[in-house]
C-alpha cells in the first residue's frame, strides 16, 4: 500500500486542516479579527461541504496506515454527524460572537481543528490514533471554553475543563498502556484477537476500565459529568451549543469504536460497567435537572441524561444496540441545535439571558418560536409524536433485546422523572403570567435553524430522513 | 376514497389545526369567530364523514375492517382500522367533538389555541381508536397528553398548573412501562401488527423473578405493565386521585373531552390488549381488579357524597361508574362485556352532559359550590329538566342509557362474583344519593340568593349544544339494541378468543405436568 492511497482515504481530514493553517497564517497576516465573520461562513460552508462529500462518497472499508485508520460506513456516519452540526452551530455563533466582540479569527479555526480531530477520533484504529484525535479535540475546546478572556467564569470553565480533561487523558493514557502491555499491540485488531474467546486477563481488564472511564469522562457520562454543568454555564453560549453536539458524537463514536474493534471477545465485561454508567446517567440527569433556573445548567444534565440513553444502547453490546445509540445521538443533536437555538435568542437589552423565569408568557409575544421550542422540548423528554421518543424506542428495543430489561424499565422511569423539567419550560412559556418581556429579536439563521429542528421533530416520523437505514448500515459494519 | 376513510376521518381535524395555525392571523373578535366557526365546521365534518364508517360497517364480520396498511419505520406499521369494539368509540368522538366547541363559544382568551389544541386533539382521540399497530397506538396515546396538558395548563382554573402537571406526569409514568412491554412483545412477536398479536401467544410458564413465584409467567408482568397504563387512565381506584384535580381546573369543554372520551381509552386499552392478548395474565389477576371495581364504586360513590365543588363530584362519580366498566370487562362473560362497552358510551354522553350543566351555571355565576346555588328551577325551568334528565341517567334510571349499561355489568359479573356484585349493587344506591341530593341542593328550594335573581336560562346555543345529548341518551335507554347489535358478534368473538386461550393453556400447564 503507497502512501498515496493513504493520503487519498484521508483526504477530508487533510482539507480541513490546510484550510485551518492556511487560514491561520493568512489571518494571521492580514486584518486580523477583520476576517472572523467570513471564516466563520467559510469554515461552516467548507465543514458542510466536506460532510456532504463523506456522505456521498462510496461504501466499503478503506484502512490506512496500516489499520491506524478506518474509513468505514460507521465512521462515515459518525462524520457526516459532527461536521453537519458543527457546521450549524458554528453560523449560529457568527452573530452572537460578533456583537460581544468575541469574534475572533481564531474561533472558526479551531472549530475545524477539533472537528478534524473529532474525525480522526471516530476513525481510530489504534490506541495511538485514538488519543491523537482525542487530544486534537481536546486542546482545541479548551481554547474555545475560555475565549471571552474578561469573564471569570469562561475562564475558569476553560480552566476546569483542562485540568480535569488531563486528569481524564492520564487515566485512559494509563488504561491504554495496560492494554498494551497485557496484548502487545496497540492496533485494536491486534487486540481484539488477544481478547477473542472471553479470555481477559486481569491487567486487560484493567485496561479496559481504565479507558471506559476516560471515554466516559468525554461523554460526560456519571460519574465522571462534574464538569458538564460549570462549562456549559461558564462558557459563551454559542460555544455550549458545540459542546453538546458534535463532541459528543464524536465521543460516543469513538466509544463504539473501542468497544467493539478491540474489545469485542469482552462484551460480558464491559456491558455491566457500561449499564452502570447509562443507569446513573440517566437518574442523575433527570434529578439534577430539576433544581436549575439556569437554562444551560439545565441543558448540561439534559445532555448528561442523554447520553445516558445513548450508553443504553452501546450495553447491549449488540448490532442493534449500535445502531439504536447512532440514531439517538442523530436526533440528539438535531434536538440540540434547535434548542440552543432558542437559547441564543433568549436576549433582553441585547445580553443574554439565561434564567428560565424569563420565559414568562413567551408564547404570547413570540408564538412561533414557543411552538417551535414546545415541540423540541416534548422531544427532548421522549413524549410521542416527536422523533425524539423514536430515539428512545430504538435504545429500549435495544436494550430490551440484549437482555437489560431492566435498565429499559430504569431508563423509562428516569425518563419520567426527566419529563418534569422540560414540562416546567412549557409551563413558563404558557401558563406563567407576563412580565418584562424578552427582545424580540430574530436572527435569520437561528431563526431558520430553530424551525428546522423543530419541523424535522415532527415530519421526522415519517421516514426519518434515511437515517435508519444509514445507521443500520454503519451498526453493520462495526458489529460484525 | 372509501379506502382511506379512516385515515381521513381522522386527520381532517389535524389538517384544519395546521391550516388554522399558518393562515388565522390576528386576535381581534372577527379572528376569535372565524376560529369557534372554521373549528365548528370542521368537526362537523368530521362527524359526518364518520357516518360513512358507521353506516358501511358490517357488524357480523367479527374481523377488522377499513383496513390500510403501509410501511413504516423500525419495522412497524401505519396500520389502522376498526372493528365490533372500536367502531362505537370513534363514532363518540367524532360525536362529542362539535359539542365541546359549541360549548367553548364563551372562550375569549387565546382562542386560535385553543381551537387548535381541540382540533389537535381529536385527531390523536381518533387515532387511538383506530390504530392496529402497537406503537402507533402508543404514538396517538401519549401524544394526547400534549394538548390536554395545554388545555388544562392555559385555559384552567386558579390551580391549573399543579392539575396539568399531576395529570401529565401521572399518566406518562403509567404509560412508559406499557412502552417497555410493547418493546418486550415486539421482540416475542417479530411484530407489532395487533392483528397479529392477537392470535399470538405468549409465553405463561410461571417463573420466579427476584424470589417471586410470578404466575402466569411473562403475560402476567405484561398484563401488569398495559394495567399501569390503563388502570391511571381509566382512572382505576386508588390510582385515580390525578383526575378530580384535572376535571376540575379544565376548563369546561376540557372536561367534557376528558370524561366522555379520554377516560375511555383505558378501558378500550383493556379489552383491545389485555384480555385478548394476556389471557392467562388476565385471569391471574382478575379476582384483583373485580375486587378493585367494587371498592372503586362504593369507596369513590362515598368521596362524592361529602364534594363542595360541583365537578370534582361528578369526577369522583365518573371513577365510580368507570368501576362498573373495569368489572364487566374483567368478568369476560357475554354481558359483562357488552354491559362495559355500552356503559362506556353512555357515560360518555351522560357525563359530558354533566360538565356541560356544570359549565352553563358556572359560565353565569364563575363558581361551582354548590353552596352557592340553590333554587335554580325558579329561574332556569328548562335548565333544571335538562339536568334532571341527566341526573337520573347518572343514577340508572330505567329508560334512560345509563341504566342498561349498569344492570348488563352487573348481570355479567353476578355468575362470575357474587360479592363483587353484592357489593357493586350497593353502590348504585349510594350513586342515587349523591345525584340526587346535588340536584336538590343546586336546583329546588327556594331563591333565596341575591346573585342569582338575575340568572338566565340556557340561551339557544346551549340548548342545541344539550339536544343531541338528550336524544342519545334516551333513545339508547329505550332502544339499547342499537349499540348492542353492533358489539355483540364483536364481543362474542373475544370471549370465546379468550376461552380457548385459555383452555389451551389450562391443558398445555396439564401435559407440563404430567
Amino acid at each position: 500500500m503507497t502512501i498515496g492511497s493513504d493520503l487519498n482515504i484521508i483526504l477530508p481530514e487533510i482539507v480541513l486542516s490546510v484550510f485551518a493553517l492556511f487560514a491561520l497564517v493568512g489571518a494571521a497576516y492580514a486584518g486580523k479579527d477583520k476576517l472572523g465573520p467570513l471564516l466563520v461562513w467559510v469554515t461552516s460552508a467548507l465543514m458542510a461541504a466536506v460532510g456532504v462529500w463523506i456522505g456521498m462518497s462510496g461504501d466499503g472499508t478503506n484502512i490506512a496506515f496500516n489499520g491506524m485508520f478506518v474509513d468505514d460506513g460507521f465512521s462515515r456516519f459518525a462524520k457526516v454527524t459532527i461536521l453537519l452540526s458543527a457546521a450549524a452551530v458554528l453560523l449560529m455563533s457568527q452573530e452572537y460572537m460578533a456583537r460581544r466582540d468575541l469574534l475572533r479569527f481564531e474561533y472558526p479555526l479551531l472549530v475545524a481543528l477539533a472537528a478534524v480531530g473529532m474525525m480522526m477520533m471516530v476513525s481510530a484504529g489504534d490506541l495511538i490514533a485514538l488519543y491523537m484525535g482525542l487530544e486534537l479535540q481536546s486542546l482545541a475546546l479548551y481554547v474555545v471554553a475560555a475565549l471571552r478572556r474578561d469573564s471569570v467564569k469562561s475562564t475558569e470553565a476553560g480552566l476546569k475543563y483542562f485540568v480535569l480533561g488531563a486528569l481524564s487523558s492520564g487515566l485512559l493514557l494509563y488504561g491504554a498502556s495496560l492494554v498494551y502491555g497485557y496484548s502487545g499491540t496497540t492496533l485494536f485488531s491486534g487486540i481484539v484477537q488477544t481478547a477473542e474467546h472471553g479470555q481477559v486477563s486481569l491487567g486487560l481488564l484493567f485496561g479496559i476500565v481504565f479507558l471506559v472511564a476516560g471515554l466516559a469522562f468525554k461523554v460526560s457520562a456519571v460519574p465522571f459529568h462534574m464538569w458538564t454543568p460549570d462549562v456549559y454555564e461558564g462558557s459563551p453560549t454559542p460555544i455550549t451549543a458545540f459542546f453538546a453536539t458534535a463532541p459528543k458524537v464524536a465521543a460516543m463514536g469513538l466509544f463504539a469504536r473501542v468497544l467493539f474493534d478491540a474489545f469485542d471477545g469482552a462484551v460480558a465485561d464491559w456491558s455491566q460497567i457500561i449499564a452502570l454508567l447509562s443507569l446513573l446517567s440517566m437518574f442523575l440527569g433527570a434529578v439534577a435537572a430539576i433544581g436549575q433556573r439556569n437554562i444551560k445548567r439545565l441543558m448540561a444534565y439534559s445532555s448528561i441524561a442523554h447520553m445516558g440513553y445513548a450508553l443504553m444502547g452501546l450495553a447491549s453490546g449488540t448490532e442493534l444496540g449500535v445502531q439504536a445509540m447512532l440514531i439517538y445521538m442523530a436526533i440528539y443533536v438535531t434536538m440540540n441545535v434547535g434548542t440552543f437555538a432558542f437559547i441564543l435568542m433568549m436576549e433582553r437589552d441585547g445580553a443574554p439571558v439565561v434564567d428560565i423565569d424569563a420565559l414568562n408568557m413567551y408564547s404570547k409575544a413570540e408564538p412561533g418560536k414557543a411552538l417551535a421550542m414546545l415541540v423540541l422540548l416534548f422531544s427532548l423528554a421522549g413524549v410521542p409524536p416527536m422523533l425524539g421518543f423514536f430515539g428512545k424506542l430504538y435504545v429500549l428495543r435495544a436494550a430490551y433485546e440484549g437482555g437489560l430489561a431492566w435498565l429499559a424499565v430504569a431508563g423509562v422511569v428516569a425518563s419520567v422523572i426527566g419529563a418534569f423539567y422540560y414540562l416546567r419550560i412549557v409551563y413558563y412559556m404558557y401558563f406563567g403570567e407576563e412580565r418584562e418581556a424578552l427582545d424580540r429579536t430574530n436572527p435569520p439563521v437561528l431563526w431558520g435553524l430553530l424551525m428546522i429542528s423543530a419541523v424535522a421533530m415532527v415530519v421526522g416520523i415519517v421516514n426519518m430522513f434515511g437515517v435508519e437505514g444509514a445507521a443500520a448500515a454503519a451498526a453493520a459494519v462495526l458489529v460484525n | 376514497m372509501s379506502g382511506y376513510l379512516l385515515s381521513a376521518v381522522c386527520f381532517i381535524p389535524a389538517l384544519a389545526a395546521l391550516i388554522m395555525a399558518l393562515f388565522l392571523r390576528g386576535d381581534d373578535d372577527a379572528a376569535q369567530l372565524n376560529a369557534k366557526r372554521f373549528a365548528l365546521v370542521t368537526t362537523t365534518v368530521t362527524f359526518i364523514i364518520s357516518l360513512g364508517i358507521l353506516t358501511q360497517f358490517d357488524a357480523s364480520n367479527t374481523g377488522f375492517q377499513f383496513v390500510e396498511e403501509g410501511e413504516w419505520l423500525v419495522g412497524l406499521k401505519y396500520k389502522m382500522g376498526v372493528d365490533g369494539i372500536s367502531v362505537l368509540f370513534v363514532m363518540l368522538t367524532t360525536f362529542i367533538m362539535p359539542l365541546t366547541i359549541l360549548a367553548s363559544w364563551g372562550v375569549t382568551t387565546r382562542v386560535k389555541e385553543y381551537m387548535i389544541a381541540f382540533l389537535m386533539l381529536e385527531t390523536l382521540m381518533l387515532g387511538v381508536f383506530m390504530a392496529l399497530d402497537l406503537v402507533l397506538f402508543y404514538l396517538f396515546f401519549e401524544a394526547g397528553l400534549i394538548p390536554m396538558f395545554l388545555i388544562i395548563g392555559i385555559w384552567g382554573g386558579a390551580n391549573r398548573i399543579y392539575a396539568s402537571f399531576k395529570f401529565f406526569l401521572y399518566t406518562f409514568l403509567g404509560s412508559v412501562l406499557m412502552l417497555v412491554a410493547m418493546v418486550a412483545m415486539y421482540s416475542d412477536a417479530g411484530t407489532t401488527d395487533i392483528e397479529a398479536l392477537l392470535t399470538h401467544e405468549f409465553a405463561f410458564e410461571t417463573f420466579s423473578l427476584l424470589g417471586i413465584q410470578i404466575v402466569g409467567g411473562m403475560q402476567t408482568l405484561m398484563f401488569l405493565a398495559f394495567f399501569a397504563s390503563f388502570a391511571v387512565k381509566m382512572p382505576m381506584w386508588p390510582v385515580h386521585t390525578w383526575l378530580p384535580d384535572a376535571h376540575v381546573q379544565a376548563p369546561t369543554a376540557g372536561s367534557v373531552v376528558l370524561a366522555a372520551i379520554l377516560l375511555k381509552m383505558g378501558g378500550y386499552g383493556f379489552l383491545r390488549f389485555s384480555i385478548p392478548m394476556f389471557p392467562v395474565g388476565s385471569e391471574v389477576m382478575t379476582p384483583l381488579v373485580l375486587w378493585m371495581s367494587a371498592i372503586a364504586i362504593v369507596y369513590t360513590s362515598l368521596v362524592a357524597l361529602v364534594q363542595e365543588d360541583m365537578k370534582k363530584l361528578i369526577a369522583y362519580s365518573s371513577v365510580a361508574h368507570m368501576g362498573f366498566v373495569t368489572m364487566g370487562i374483567f368478568a369476560t362473560t357475554q354481558q359483562g362485556l357488552d354491559g362495559a362497552i355500552f356503559q362506556m358510551l353512555s357515560h360518555g354522553f351522560i357525563s359530558a352532559a354533566l360538565f356541560l350543566c356544570v359549565g352553563v351555571i358556572y359560565d353565569r355565576m364563575h363558581t361551582r359550590d354548590i353552596d352557592a346555588y340553590g333554587g335554580l328551577v325558579n329561574r332556569m325551568p328548562a335548565y333544571a329538566l335538562v339536568f334532571m334528565l341527566f341526573t337520573m341517567a347518572n343514577v340508572g334510571l330505567p329508560g334512560t342509557s345509563g341504566f342498561v349499561g349498569e344492570f348488563l355489568t352487573l348481570m355479567g359479573t353476578f355468575p362470575v362474583n357474587t360479592w363483587v356484585t353484592a357489593v357493586a349493587c350497593s353502590g348504585v344506591i349510594f350513586s342515587a344519593a349523591y345525584a340526587l341530593w346535588l340536584y336538590r341542593r343546586v336546583v329546588f328550594g327556594d331563591l333565596i340568593k341575591e346573585s342569582l335573581k338575575t340568572i338566565n336560562d340556557m340561551s339557544m346555543r346551549e340548548k342545541v349544544t344539550f339536544a343531541p345529548l338528550i336524544v342519545m341518551t334516551i333513545l339508547l335507554g329505550v332502544y339499547p339494541a342499537l349499540i348492542t347489535d353492533v358489539i355483540g358478534p364483536a364481543t362474542a368473538a373475544l370471549k370465546s378468543h379468550y376461552d380457548t386461550a385459555l383452555a389451551a393453556a389450562e391443558a398445555a400447564t396439564q401435559h407440563a405436568s404430567n
